[in-house]
């Protein structure tokens, strides 16, 4: 209800609703139009072509577009926190965790969606893959999988700014730097990263992993073969352990009261 | 008091603003650390691939990287500096106590946003850059003339940015809601000053339009100085050329706009 009322708070000026979803589609455009840049000059980045990267980025950019429709206002909790407006939304009758996230909800985020999904489908168009119906079935189940666990990151984020207030940039560095590395192939990256991303900080089951197999490339880091299936249970385990940390933070809470 | 005491005071003041956010500059030197840790493992692959492309070799290419993560607050390329208050200022027409202030408006932002510009160079850009120079081989020049060449450079891109978003600002005299605008703005800095991608690695016309604008002084051009690719005093010219553009341009939208002004709110 509280997302619905900021959907028509923006759809009331349509020119800027129209503008801002345009801006965002743009936006994110143009981490496409950089790989795309650097394919005019070569073949092949860390071993990957063309379409096979755009595979990786049109699963990342999808899943994590959909996690930032859904809660990606989480980024001003912080703001609330300093300024005490919190308190406002401690005494409704609905989870906090509902209102922070439906908090300006906005729709123009769809933009990112759409570009995720454009890449996504020109990807699929273009990459030699043998189909099998598993590999069909496992194409959703990432995407979900994978937005679930940016959800996790975001809610995650969001309890971290519980404890520094003013620091929600650091926020970014995991959200929109996250989805910036897992479009690029792991074989860019440095070996320790890989594994930062793969154990620490389960990014690598947003599409890394699904993507090698579904691509019947070599896994990073030589992981056996079936844990591209897992990433519904790393999402779980994800968003289990977002929400402790979110119920921590909400419990150390101290209003600022001004 | 002399006028060029009071924009010193000005400028002083921004800096001395911005350094009371210790938190959100710790927050911000660390995610252009990670985004800066991110772009150098890509561009060294792309860099594998073909090695010297646009003319640098991979070492120039990762102090590349890092001089972007150090310019991108510190220039504003994504908008960010003082323009959203002035913006701010003039939707709620508090702008009409500035145009009473003894002091002209341009200069007295642009003393503002330098001020902000040089505390951000030195709390948000020198440590992701020393970071990077000591975990990635990277090309440091050795004599102190291209760095202070370099020095120079970056003075002037500091003034040609401010250039750039005064006009962005000027456009909510229009508008009253530059938030369109600034988002084109953003766009296309982004792409024009060479934070996507080298703009010498860009392909063919692409590459000679991009570099001709004047976003290109605000990354390409320094960045050229300091690995040794561009000769100081023609750079110079061209950023000058456009800080001068810039400002006159942004002069006469000035005195355009305080010949209309509407104060808004009372």
């Amino acid at each position: 209800m509280i997302a619905g009322m900021w959907v028509r708070s923006t759809l009331a000026y349509r020119a800027s609703f129209v503008m801002t979803t345009f801006g965002n589609f743009a936006a994110t455009f143009f981490d496409f139009v950089a790989i795309m840049l650097m394919f005019t000059r070569v073949h092949a980045l860390g071993g990957y072509s063309l379409p096979q990267v755009a595979f990786l980025y049109g699963l990342s950019a999808a899943s994590f577009g959909l996690a930032d429709l859904a809660i990606g206002s989480m980024d001003r909790l912080g703001r609330r926190v300093r300024d005490g407006t919190l308190d406002t939304l401690l005494v409704r009758p609905v989870p906090v965790l509902a209102q922070v996230a439906a908090d300006r909800f906005a729709l123009r985020r769809l933009g990112r969606v759409l570009q995720g999904s454009l890449v996504l489908g020109w990807a699929l168009t273009r990459v030699e893959i043998d189909w099998t119906p598993l590999k069909l079935l496992l194409m959703p189940v990432t995407v979900a999988s994978g937005c679930a666990i940016f959800c996790a990151v975001f809610v995650a984020g969001a309890a971290f700014q519980f404890v520094a207030q003013d620091a929600s940039e650091v926020q970014n560095a995991f959200t929109y730097g996250g989805t910036t590395l897992l479009q690029y192939p792991p074989t860019v990256f440095a070996k320790e990263l890989v594994r930062g991303v793969t154990f620490l900080l389960p990014l690598a089951f947003v599409n890394w992993l699904p993507a090698a197999y579904v691509l019947g490339r070599p896994y990073p880091l030589d992981l056996p073969g079936w844990v591209a299936f897992t990433p519904p249970l790393v999402a779980a385990g994800c968003c289990a352990l977002a929400g402790l940390a979110w119920r921590a933070g909400l419990r150390s809470y101290r209003s600022t009261g001004s | 008091m002399g006028t060029g005491r009071l924009y010193v005071a000005v400028a002083t003041g921004g800096f001395r603003r911005y350094a009371t956010y210790r938190a959100a500059t710790a927050a911000g030197v660390f995610t252009n650390t990670v985004f800066g840790l991110i772009l150098v493992y890509t561009y060294r692959a792309l860099w594998d691939a073909k090695p010297h492309l646009g003319g640098y070799d991979q070492a120039q290419a990762v102090t590349y990287v890092w001089l972007g993560q150090a310019f991108l607050s510190t220039l504003a390329i994504g908008g960010g500096g003082v323009e959203e208050e002035l913006m701010d200022r003039i939707r709620t027409g508090d702008v009409a106590i500035d145009l009473y202030r003894p002091a002209d408006l341009q200069l007295w932002w642009l003393a503002a946003d330098l001020g902000r510009a040089f505390f951000q160079l030195l709390g948000r850009g020198v440590v992701p850059f020393v970071f990077g120079a000591l975990c990635f081989p990277a090309y440091l020049p050795t004599d102190a003339g291209t760095w202070l060449a370099f020095l120079v450079t970056v003075l002037l891109a500091m003034v040609v940015s401010f250039g750039l978003r005064y006009l962005v600002a000027l456009c909510a005299f229009w508008l009253l809601d530059g938030t369109g605008v600034g988002q084109m703005m953003w766009l296309a800095g982004y792409f024009c000053s060479g934070m996507l991608l080298p703009l010498n690695v860009f392909p063919g016309a692409l590459g000679e339009v991009v570099r001709a604008l004047p976003w290109s002084s605000l990354l390409q051009a320094p960045a050229d100085v300091l690995l040794g690719h561009a000769d100081p005093w023609r750079t110079y010219l061209f950023q000058g050329a456009w800080a001068v553009a810039l400002l006159g341009l942004g002069r006469m939208m000035q005195s355009a706009a305080t010949r209309r002004v509407v104060v808004q709110g009372g």
